[in-house]
């Protein structure tokens, strides 16, 4: 089933094979060139593969954007430990809805990607871990797998070549921070999901303290088609430092909200008005998100003359992020946007670190006063102060997603604050000259 | 505690996925499956699960309170969950959860007296491009509108 | 030795061996870091973020805590952005703290209180509704109020790592986040307290001494605790007489910062309202109050009588009274009575031991021993009941420096989690169930030999003799049960053998051959009660105690001395690993009088000139006279433990293993002592619990 319809706009690399019919089905993937790629990998070099992963510029689509074929290149060549692949399916990041995408309508994509990763690391076993929420791809997952294991793709000597590789599902349960890395290891061995000190990092310990490659489903996906093309090539799709193409969740007040591929370096102006349909209802854009709501907010005319990429981003103090854009047209009101952000990550604090825990805490106190108008202009600067306060302080980067996104709307949508005080004060008599009017 | 069959086999096959001396890599997937059963997280399933597993209860607890999909109590037969988080919100998904509310006369996670629907407000839910979105149990309700979710707990009732 | 590296901390040059971690190198150093989770010896966690220091070229404050010093760094600790976020840490965690310094327990000696005055601003930003949870009682001595916790998990660490108990977890998350124990409600654990010690703030309260006084108001004694024979130091808070905490605040001794559930909390047994604050006499055949005067007349006419013409006596002496005590009593018996009919309840074969080692003096292990050396192993005890200290030490040595540890048990005992080989056997078997570790063991670079009162006799000759045959250095530890077991032996408490081991001319009589003799003529027992384990025979012998309760030895008494607790007096203590600690007068009962002048007493009533009965001077004859006791004063003086060394070249042995009778105390069991603490009996639950699957 297709989510949305596409657009032509799109370079459709990794959903090529998505509004097939039974596109999930092993037949309909092996008819469209599935498993190609990892029986190519399998005559390549472990080195090989890697450097084309390397070639292909692939950064992390999980939201860090981290380079992928370096990532691979730390896992030790030589372990006397059993080493892993880690699918992250928890696609959590508000804003972000690309993974269900993928793995709905091609998991044996996923399950192909997965096996060049095991060949490029010499891992054995691998997990997908997926949300809670998503119950329903579980179901397609195990029976995508189990069509591999029967066509001889996954199993111990994988078509004959002396390879083994056995994947399974794993269902998380209901926690965002369990998508951040090593949050989702330890929730995978059983445990609460609170991030480990790093380093070291999973390529070195990683699950059961094994040398690990952890991976989003969207980077996992786009494997295939890089050791298909070839790195290079795969590189070309994109801009320079930043290859291939990338899922783009549309979301808000766009007209054609939904998934979308496109080449990275995209225009934002042509994303928004011609593969989104505009703004809804003509309105105009008041605010933009690149990349899940962890991103600094970005008013619509900072936004409109960038291009969907890294450095583009990086430039105007956010970043790319997940690829779930969110888009807030002129009505929006940002008190409420930021309340509910900060809702959400009050809610979601693993509750591991002071700055995190107590401060996400105290945020979403604060802002739910102000978005009843009930404060002073002090409460405002107390806001800008505290997410200050837990900017690059806390355990993990859950703190500075639930800082950056606060900090920026406090800044740069400050007026609407104030705004909201004065007109809540002006409606009680005698509130205004109250010097006591902090309720 | 004995479970269906079905269940038994599932949890099987699911101890079988770790690697040995890694039992307790289960333990999340199976409170989820159990619960789905059982309909919450008992204080016998806590133990169950614990014996299982082979760890102690405080271990299960730790588990069970750190994740939002766990419950302590049953909810109902059909687990209604609206999304508010920013990207539903921007299309009134607070609204549609306040309709919610008003409908079945119930609050964040309270249950109907019948115990046919709970309500639960949640976070994201990886439905964003397709806003407001909800989630009946596991099913996935895409571009909800008031009249939808109407529709939604009327056939579920009729149900029964 | 590891390889050093080189950094700047505040502009000081700093070289320390790579890997340390930047917060211990600049304490060493003499500069502090602020920290709350970071706590040595236990597992890192970086979650309270008071440590974040800056280091050059690194984008972001870095946690001290967890960041090991790398060569050519430049940390610095008390810069603008180090400050200010310290003072933002610190914000936010009295955010929802709650404010009641004024009635909190932990006032005065709260880690969140020093931290605030040094490092926090003095106005709160906070305007919006705490975050509350009510306090609840765990079991009958902790208590969690949850909104004071701030959230470091030591507690946790201390429960799960330290004492291999985990009782201890974290539920729910974010601002919700509380700490809970293990059975939903209530705890079912060792009851240590370590938890509740090592709480940074008063999160953690105990029920013995919460809101009873305030840190200030108190005396602090630093003395040795009462019952097992692992002899942990305790500081006893007293306010007036009587004492309202057990801790070992300052750290020091061979216990560190250990303490179990008797060192920390059963001393309410001296406040006891059966307490004994009056000799008692006798009159009809009933127990009647008389004065101290009175009392000690009839004892010295009775003694001297028997004396005179030729009479028996049998003397039960004490496994926790100090060595100036048991060494005065002996030459009471020995000199004064001309009698070496003295025993006492023996839990371990010593003597055995002595014997097999055949002056070996480094055969012998301590404290310190069983917390560096590379391998060790535990026969016939179950250790995390008998001797928490002893475990305790060995879980730190296996976590810090992964040493190796056997346990050949009847039954599963906590060091199987770690142990590198368990091996289960009925009694009598441990000896052909260690031979089957030989090849094992033979490949360890040295081995610590643990083991209780069951390889008793012979047997312990033939450990003795394994041992050797392996190879590779071995030390021992023959368990014995109480305070002041070891010295009860050093001190020559035996018939056959006076202090340090050395035989007498003409043997006495044992503890059960007094009690089934027909013909003894005055039974005098200080401070045990072998009523309890056997019957008195002889149904004329005149009966004197010195003791603190109306035990059933007591109660069939002529005459009955109160005596004074251990926390009540002065002297030595020797405990299992030979190590002789002094004890301090913490508290007081009025009526009671240590044992050692009650002794002096007595003899001066009868006229004997036995020395002075001040315990120092019994102590400087103890260190002129007794085998391995002459010990350098000034470790003593300055409350740290010596080493005793008693061996020498074999024992003529009469071997009674029959003698040895380990006492199978648990955690919250101690003989009589035990029954009189309301703290020990109230907790119900069995830790056992613990080690089912
Ligand atoms: C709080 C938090 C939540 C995250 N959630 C997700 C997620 O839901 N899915 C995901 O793929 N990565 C998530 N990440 C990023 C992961 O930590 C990790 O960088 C990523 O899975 C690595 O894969 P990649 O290199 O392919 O992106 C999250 C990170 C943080 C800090
Ligand atoms: S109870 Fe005390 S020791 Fe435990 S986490 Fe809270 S503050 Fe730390
Ligand atoms: S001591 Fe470093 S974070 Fe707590």
């Amino acid at each position: 089933m297709l989510f949305n319809d596409p657009s032509p706009l799109e370079v459709k690399i990794l959903t090529r094979r998505l509004g097939l019919p039974n596109s999930a089905s092993i037949e309909t993937n092996l008819a469209n060139g599935g498993y190609k790629s990892f029986e190519k990998a399998l005559e390549m070099t472990q080195d090989q593969i890697i450097q084309e992963v390397k070639d292909s510029n692939l950064r992390g689509r999980g939201g860090a954007g981290f380079p992928t074929g370096m990532k691979w290149g730390f896992v030790p060549r030589q372990s006397p430990k059993p080493k892993y692949i880690v699918v992250n399916a928890d696609e959590s990041e508000p804003g972000t809805c690309k993974d269900r995408v993928l793995i709905e309508n091609d998991p044996h994509l996923l399950i192909e990607g997965c096996l060049i990763a095991a060949q490029a690391v010499g891992a054995k076993a691998g997990y997908i871990y997926v949300r809670g929420e998503y119950r329903y791809l579980i179901g397609i997952l195990d029976k995508a797998i189990g069509e591999a294991y029967a066509r001889g793709y996954l199993g111990k000597n994988i078509l004959g070549r002396g390879v083994d590789f056995d994947l399974y599902t794993h269902t998380g349960a209901g926690a965002y921070e369990c998508g951040e890395e090593s949050a989702l290891l330890e929730s995978l061995e059983g445990k609460r999901g609170q991030p480990r000190i790093r380093p070291p990092f999973p390529a070195v310990a990683g699950l059961y303290q094994c040398p690990t490659v952890l991976n989003n489903v969207e980077t996992y996906c786009a494997v295939p088609s890089i050791i298909e093309m070839g790195g290079k090539a795969w590189a070309a799709l994109g801009i320079p430092k930043a290859g291939g193409t990338k899922l783009t969740c549309l979301t808000g007040h766009v007209n054609r909200t939904g998934v979308y591929e496109l080449p990275l370096g995209f225009p934002v102006e042509k994303m928004i008005n011609e593969v989104g349909g505009g703004i809804r209802g003509g309105k105009k854009m008041k605010a933009f998100i690149p990349g899940g709501s962890s991103c600094p907010v970005l008013t619509g005319e900072e936004a409109w003359p960038l291009t969907m990429d890294y450095d583009s981003m990086a430039k105007a103090g956010t970043m790319l992020g997940s690829g779930g854009v969110i888009i807030m047209d002129e009505d929006t009101d940002m008190v409420k946007a930021a309340l509910r952000i900060m809702h959400f990550y009050a809610h979601e604090s693993c509750g591991w670190c002071i700055p995190c825990r107590e401060g996400t805490a105290w945020l979403k106190k604060l802002l739910t006063r102000l978005n009843e108008g009930v404060g002073t202009a002090k409460d405002v600067d107390l806001v800008g102060d505290l997410a200050d306060n837990m900017l690059g302080k806390t355990f993990c980067p859950l703190g500075d997603a639930a800082a950056l996104p606060t900090a920026s709307i406090v800044r740069k949508f400050r007026h609407e604050f104030e705004a909201k005080l004065a007109r809540a004060q002006a409606a009680v008599p005698g509130m205004a000259n109250n010097p006591f009017a902090i309720v | 505690m004995t479970f269906s069959p079905e269940l038994e086999a599932k949890l099987e096959k699911l101890m079988n996925s770790y690697p040995p001396g890694r039992k307790k890599s289960a333990l999340i997937p199976m409170l989820m499956f159990t619960q789905d059963e059982v309909g919450s997280i008992t204080q016998e399933l806590v133990e169950e699960v614990a014996r299982r597993i082979g760890i102690p209860t405080v271990q299960v607890d730790e588990v069970v309170t750190y994740y939002s999909m766990l419950h302590r109590k049953p909810m109902g037969k059909h687990h209604i969950q609206v999304c508010t988080n920013i990207s539903c919100l921007l299309w009134n998904g607070d609204e549609l959860y306040e309709h919610a509310r008003e409908k079945l006369g119930i609050g964040h996670k309270e249950v109907t007296a019948d115990g046919m629907f709970s309500l639960e407000e949640v976070e994201c839910m990886g439905a964003c491009s397709w806003a407001p979105a909800i989630q009946v149990n596991y099913d996935f309700h895409h571009h909800v509108t008031k009249e939808k979710l109407d529709q939604i707990i009327d056939s579920l009732r009729k149900l029964r | 030795m590891a390889d050093l590296v080189n950094l700047t901390i505040n502009g000081r040059a700093i070289q320390t061996p790579a890997g340390t971690l930047v917060i211990d190198a600049a304490k060493k150093a003499g500069i502090e870091i602020p920290a709350f989770c970071y706590y040595e010896g236990y597992s890192l966690q970086a979650a309270c973020r008071m440590c974040l220091v800056e280091v050059e070229k690194m984008p972001k404050l870095q946690a001290a805590c967890t960041l090991p010093a790398g060569e050519g760094m430049v940390v610095r600790t008390e810069s603008e952005p180090v400050v200010k976020t310290r003072k933002s840490m610190l914000e936010f965690l009295l955010a929802n703290h709650p404010l009641d310094c004024p009635v909190c327990d932990k006032g005065g000696e709260c880690e969140l209180q020093d931290m605030s005055f040094r490092y926090g601003v003095g106005e709160s930003r906070f305007t919006e509704m705490k975050h509350h949870v009510d306090e609840k009682q765990w079991s009958p001595v902790v208590f969690y109020d949850g909104p004071r916790c701030i959230l470091c998990y030591r507690c946790v660490r201390v429960c799960n790592e330290g004492m291999g108990v985990s009782a201890l977890g974290v539920i729910n998350r974010g601002e919700q986040s509380l700490i809970t124990p293990n059975f939903e409600d209530h705890l079912e654990c060792d009851e240590c307290g370590m938890c509740i010690d090592i709480c940074p703030v008063g999160a953690l309260t105990s029920g013995t001494y919460r809101y009873r006084t305030r840190p200030w108001e108190m005396k602090h004694t630093g003395t040795i605790c009462a019952f097992c024979s692992d002899g942990c130091k305790t500081t006893l808070g007293t306010r007036g007489h009587e004492i309202i905490r057990g801790n070992n605040r300052d750290r020091s001794g061979i216990n560190g910062e250990f303490l179990c559930m008797k060192g920390r909390y059963a001393f309410d047994f001296i406040e006891h309202p059966e307490r004994l604050t009056s000799p008692l006499m006798k009159v009809n055949g009933k127990l009647e109050p008389v004065s101290w005067a009175k009392a000690l007349e009839a004892v010295a006419r009775k003694f001297t009588e028997v004396k005179t013409r030729g009479g028996r006596f049998g003397i039960a002496a004490s496994t926790k009274t100090t060595n100036e005590e048991n060494y005065y009593l002996q030459k009471f018996a020995r000199q004064g009575l001309g009698t070496n009919n003295i025993d006492h309840h023996r839990s371990g074969d010593v003597v055995a031991l002595i014997d097999a080692l055949n002056g070996r003096a480094d055969a012998l292990a301590t404290m310190q021993d069983v917390y560096t050396m590379t391998a060790s192993l535990v026969i016939a005890s179950d250790l995390a009941q008998e001797h928490p200290l002893i475990a305790f030490q060995l879980r730190a040595n296996n976590r810090h420096h992964q040493s190796n540890t056997y346990t050949v048990t009847k039954g599963p005992v906590r060091e199987d989690k770690y142990a590198a080989a368990s091996i289960r056997c009925e009694e009598g078997g441990e000896l052909e169930a260690v031979a089957g570790l030989r090849e094992q063991l033979s490949k360890e670079k040295e081995l610590l030999v643990i083991f209780g009162g069951a390889i008793k006799g012979e047997a312990v000759g033939k450990l003795v003799a394994f041992g050797d045959s392996l190879g590779i250095p071995v030390k021992y530890i023959c368990l014995v049960d109480y305070s002041n077991s070891r010295g009860a032996m050093d001190m020559g408490l035996l018939p056959d053998l006076g202090p340090g081991y050395e035989p007498v001319d003409q043997p006495g009589m044992t503890l059960p051959g007094m009690m089934a003799a027909s013909d003894l003529d005055v039974l005098w027992v200080v401070g045990s009660n072998p009523l309890a384990r056997y019957e008195l025979a002889s149904p004329g012998a005149f009966v004197v105690v010195q003791e603190m309760f109306l035990t059933e030895t007591a109660a069939r008494a002529d005459i009955v001395l109160p005596a004074s607790a251990a926390y009540e007096k002065a002297g030595t203590l020797t405990n299992v690993t030979g190590e002789c600690q002094k004890l301090h007068a913490a508290g007081r009962t009025m009526g009671a009088k240590p044992d050692l002048e009650i002794l002096g007493l007595i003899a001066r009533e009868m006229g004997l000139n036995l020395g002075i009965w001040s315990s120092s001077n019994v102590f400087e004859e103890i260190r002129k006279s007794v085998r391995g006791y002459n010990i350098p004063l000034p470790i003593i003086a300055t409350g740290q433990a010596a080493q005793t060394n008693p061996v020498k070249g074999g024992v003529p042995l009469r071997p009674r293993p029959d003698l040895i009778q380990p006492a199978g105390n648990t955690l919250f069991t101690s003989g009589s002592l035990g029954r009189y603490s309301k703290k020990l009996t109230s907790v119900i639950e069995y830790p056992g619990q613990l080690y089912r699957p």
